[in-house]
């Protein structure tokens, strides 16, 4: 008895997680996925009627909205998060004198609560008693800054506050790219005279392809994620003009009642980050593999 | 000789004074934008050390003519959250109380995961770690409903060791990778090796491995303190009036509509709340940007 256990001890200690992770994961996902296909409005009910939730989705505005908004902001994110994170690294690769005092200023929003950070904005974007009113208050009466308020630019203020969150991470994983480029090759071209902008262009930022895929993974699934930021920075308002699916689902769950959208909702969720993760999983763990 | 010297000389100074400009503008640069990161910041404690009228009056980014901390006593404990007015003081607590078990249980949980996956292969121990594995990258919200139905019927739901729970099993997924990568560079001839000497399972786990994971636990400690005391979602999901982690009655202060606005008291509730994840972030910097890199770069 006691011989088996000992054979099988490591079986044994995976096991607890694997059962949780087959229910918590696995089977959640497929009852999400089961309710999705039902009627189920205020209590789940598990009769299949077909697509209908998805039907309600795609013929609702604010599920429009809602996913063109996604669209937009992850492309601004994600664009310009990696443009400025790759920027920092760069100007951070020179050899400066108190890089880890600057690096640990950009990158301390990482640890902060998406609400922390939400509400710091929310005061700062205030058109009456933020930046508007500071800037009208140095001679320029006219100076208007409404985007928070603004239901046709609020986005573009949590792409403003998402930005200023993970751009320092997004330097951080270049700059640990920059540091593994092979110090040889750079010293090479410098050698033959190379201009040290086109050294950058033509071998290191290449040479760090991976990086750029690893950031994009992790600034997309983060911006599909997007739900604190949102909650604290506009709540979804004006109106719903800042809706992202992952604050529709939690309308549709909580506050509307609406079980049967809240599960197709996360299921379009759901399928967006498999299309984007499942690839570059599937990739990576071949390569570990090889 | 000091013929040839003399312009060769002239040009070294004049590419070196391009030097130094080009140094000073990096350098202005790299000041700059530490200021836009700074700003909020600033701007936070700075709010927040003002009085009501001062704000109304003054300017975003001046400094508090004269600085009163009657903000940051009324963010702790009487602001309101909704009807009721204790501040955040209880809703820190929670958070305390939610993170520390959660934290220890899933950092332990993860280190004998990892610890099977990279030292005990047997068959199909790859398949289980890859399904953990993509556990870590589904959006929550596919999880959101049926967990509210489990956590009703299991009579937890609303409570904090619920919300222990919720935390611990999303974990699992993140600290069992964490230990897995670290221990898959310990040579398994160490395991081997003991095993002959006599040594079992929990034995090598506790007498050789324990020993070693200092550096790893630290980074799965600080990233799962951190995911779990910024956690939001499941935080507003599940829980009730009186079990609510911080972010959540932060943002029903910020969020209260009754009476006038408080702005200095949101900025000082705002830093409260960031205050415990801020610290570990400065007197661990380097663990924390481990973790946050093991995600996402290999090894």
């Amino acid at each position: 008895m006691s011989e088996w256990l000992e054979n099988h001890l490591p079986k044994v200690v995976l096991a607890p997680s694997f059962i949780a992770v087959l229910i918590f994961v696995y089977g959640f996902i497929g009852w999400t996925a089961w309710v999705s296909l039902t009627r189920s409005k205020l209590l789940p009910k598990y009769e299949i009627h077909g697509f209908i939730q998805y039907e309600r989705l795609f013929d609702s505005p604010r599920w429009d909205t809602a996913i063109n908004n996604l669209y937009l902001f992850g492309a601004l994110f994600i664009v310009i998060a990696m443009v400025l994170g790759l920027l920092l690294a760069i100007l951070l690769d020179q050899k400066i004198r108190v890089e880890g005092a600057i690096r640990t200023i950009y990158l301390y929003p990482m640890a902060l609560s998406m609400i922390v950070t939400g509400t710091a904005w929310k005061w700062i974007l205030n058109p009456g008693l933020g930046i508007e009113s500071m800037v009208q208050g140095w001679g320029f009466p006219n100076f208007e800054f409404d985007w928070l308020v603004n239901p046709d630019y609020a986005i573009y203020t949590i792409v403003l506050a998402a930005i200023w969150q993970s751009s320092g991470f997004v330097m951080a994983l270049f700059l640990a790219g920059l540091r593994s480029v092979d110090g040889e090759i750079i010293k090479a071209a410098q050698v033959d005279g190379i201009p040290t902008w086109r050294i950058y262009t033509a071998i290191i930022i290449p040479s760090m392809a991976p990086i750029f895929l690893s950031a994009f993974i992790v600034l997309a699934h983060l911006a599909i994620k997007s739900f604190d930021l949102v909650i604290a920075l506009t709540g979804g308002g004006p109106g719903y003009a800042t809706d992202l699916p992952a604050t529709y689902m939690y309308a549709m769950a909580f506050s509307r009642g609406d079980i049967g959208q809240a599960a197709s909702s996360a299921m379009i969720m759901m399928l967006v980050v498999f299309a984007i993760v499942v690839p570059y999983l599937y990739s990576e763990l071949r390569a570990k593999n090889d | 000789m000091t013929d040839l010297s003399m312009p060769q000389a002239q040009t070294r100074s004049q590419s070196a004074t391009g030097k130094i400009a080009l140094r000073w503008l990096l350098y202005v640069l790299l000041g700059l934008f530490a200021l836009y990161y700074l700003m909020p910041l600033f701007v936070m404690l700075t709010t927040s050390l003002k009085s009501l009228e001062e704000i109304r009056t003054g300017s975003l980014i001046s400094l508090p003519r004269e600085v009163s901390f009657d903000a940051w006593k009324t963010a702790w404990s009487g602001a309101c959250t909704g009807i009721q007015c204790e501040g955040l003081r209880p809703y820190f607590w929670n958070s305390v109380l939610i993170a520390v078990p959660a934290v220890f249980l899933s950092t332990l949980i993860g280190a004998l995961n990892g610890y099977v996956v990279a030292q005990w292969r047997f068959k199909g121990a790859n398949i289980i770690f890859s399904l953990m594995l993509f556990g870590c990258f589904i959006p929550f919200q596919v999880v959101l409903l049926p967990m509210a139905r489990l956590l009703g019927m299991m009579g937890i739901a609303g409570t904090i060791p619920g919300l222990i729970f919720v935390h611990v099993i999303y974990g699992l997924g993140f600290t069992t990778l964490f230990f897995r990568n670290y221990y898959v560079t310990i040579p398994s001839e160490l395991t081997k090796a003991a095993r002959v000497d006599g040594a079992g399972f929990l034995r090598i786990f506790w007498s050789i491995f324990m020993p070693l994971s200092l550096p790893i636990i630290v980074v799965t400690v600080i990233w799962q303190f951190t995911q779990i005391w910024n956690d939001f979602l499941f935080g507003v999901s599940f829980s009730q009036a009186g079990t609510q982690p911080v972010t959540v009655a932060l943002n029903n202060i910020v969020n209260s509509t009754t009476g006038v606005k408080e702005y200095n008291v949101d900025m000082a509730a705002a830093i409260i709340a960031g205050l415990p994840t801020l610290l570990v972030y400065v007197v661990a910097g380097k663990y924390f940007i481990r973790g946050l890199t093991a995600g996402s770069v290999k090894g």
